[in-house]
């Protein structure tokens, strides 16, 4: 039987592997572990938000996101660990060239919307882990020969010394990248545990913004 | 923040520890280019056909030296790239600015001259055209002006089966 659900009242600072914490000083994971939503759909309030979200953001503050100081941020370290930013997206800029195409944020579930409501709102960039799938805290560091993503067989095999976010037994999701399904929140999760990469240039207390703003989404439904 | 050495990864680094100051310092070339490149995208327009991917690796990863200096040198390249670009769009613009003025002062020496408001870096579909007044009797009496289309084509439905 799981333990009850419990929320954590502060964001959790997580490890940082040396090696990475020589190289690229800024880079951390911060996380906060809650209740999962009883409700999938958004209430009506949290599509209204998404609607503000889609009217405030237009095609002129889609070609100067990248000038704001936080999205550059992610940007330049997207540059920093050899991913290029105009190939593979930013979160916030993939985002962004989805509200274009598709005329408006999509509601996908209160989670979801949560997800994107708080990275367009602080540019800040946010996963969802099953907190009862991770043991341990999370930490950040480099892939070891042969593991694959979820630590489980037919998981994806990860290139050795891929920089990934793991926790005791795993790594759970390459660096600003998508977790592995069986560790990602889903229909039936019982607790969550939220998580945020942290660059060099962006402050603690935005990041642990973003997550209160996710939670506050969560919350108010 | 905690820290905690992970001795079964060892990065693939390529160098000694005295290089870390050197990858230091490419990682601020790299912001510092990736930066002037962001101030240029609002300027950019998407017919100048710039490329802006410049290739990445597979997966995020720790950098050596070598690593850093191709990302470094790519984005400078890029940039250079980018600078041309508006910069000789910026004097293709100025020579038809001064050629819409000369067919505005004197049309009949820029009989059917066509100038676009995008070949003058105007937002627009409007096109200054020079014409003769009254059609044919215009041009027999060499009665011409300079006309600016109304601006861009009403949208019109996609063409289905017949």
């Amino acid at each position: 039987m799981s333990a009850p659900p419990e929320r954590e009242s502060e964001p959790r600072d997580g490890h940082v592997a040396e090696e990475l914490r020589a190289e690229l000083p800024g880079l951390g994971v911060v996380s906060l572990r809650l209740p999962a939503p009883r409700t999938q759909r958004s209430p009506k309030g949290v599509q209204e938000h998404l609607d503000v979200l889609s009217t405030r953001f237009r095609g002129a503050d889609a070609l100067a996101l990248r000038q704001r100081p936080v999205p550059h941020a992610y940007r330049v370290a997207f540059r920093h660990v050899g991913l290029d930013p105009d190939a593979t997206r930013t979160p916030i800029e993939a985002a962004a060239v989805e509200r274009l195409v598709q005329g408006g944020f999509r509601s996908r579930g209160l989670l979801d919307d949560a997800l994107t409501i708080a990275l367009m709102e602080t540019g800040v960039p946010l996963w969802a882990l099953d907190a009862d799938a991770v043991h341990g805290d999370l930490w950040l560091r480099l892939a070891r020969h042969g593991e694959q993503l979820g630590g489980e067989p037919e998981g994806m095999p990860l290139p050795d010394g891929q920089i990934v976010v793991a926790d005791a037994h795993a790594p759970l999701a390459p660096l600003f990248g998508d977790p592995a399904a069986s560790r990602a929140a889903r229909k039936g999760t019982r607790n969550l545990l939220l998580f945020a990469l942290r660059v060099d240039g962006v402050p603690l207390m935005h990041v642990e913004e973003a997550l209160w703003q996710c939670v506050g989404v969560l919350d108010g439904a | 923040m905690v820290v905690i050495a992970d001795r079964q990864a060892a990065p693939c680094l390529g160098g000694e520890t005295d290089e870390a100051p050197a990858r230091r310092a490419l990682r601020a070339q790299i912001a510092r280019l990736e930066h002037e490149l962001a101030s240029l995208t609002a300027e950019v327009k998407p017919r100048d056909g710039v490329s802006w991917p410049i290739g990445g690796e597979n997966g995020p990863r720790l950098l050596g030296i070598g690593a850093l200096e191709r990302v470094r040198d790519d984005l400078a390249e890029r940039l250079h790239e980018v600078r041309e670009t508006l910069a000789a769009r910026a004097a293709r613009e100025a020579e038809k600015r001064a050629l819409l003025e000369r067919m505005l002062r004197d049309p009949a020496r820029h009989r059917f001259v066509r100038i676009s408001a995008a070949d003058v870096g105007e937002p627009g579909c409007g096109v200054w055209h020079v014409r003769p007044r009254l059609g044919l009797i215009g041009m027999l009496m060499g009665w011409w002006q300079v006309k600016l289309s109304s601006g861009c084509p009403l949208p019109r439905p996609a063409a289905g089966p017949a």
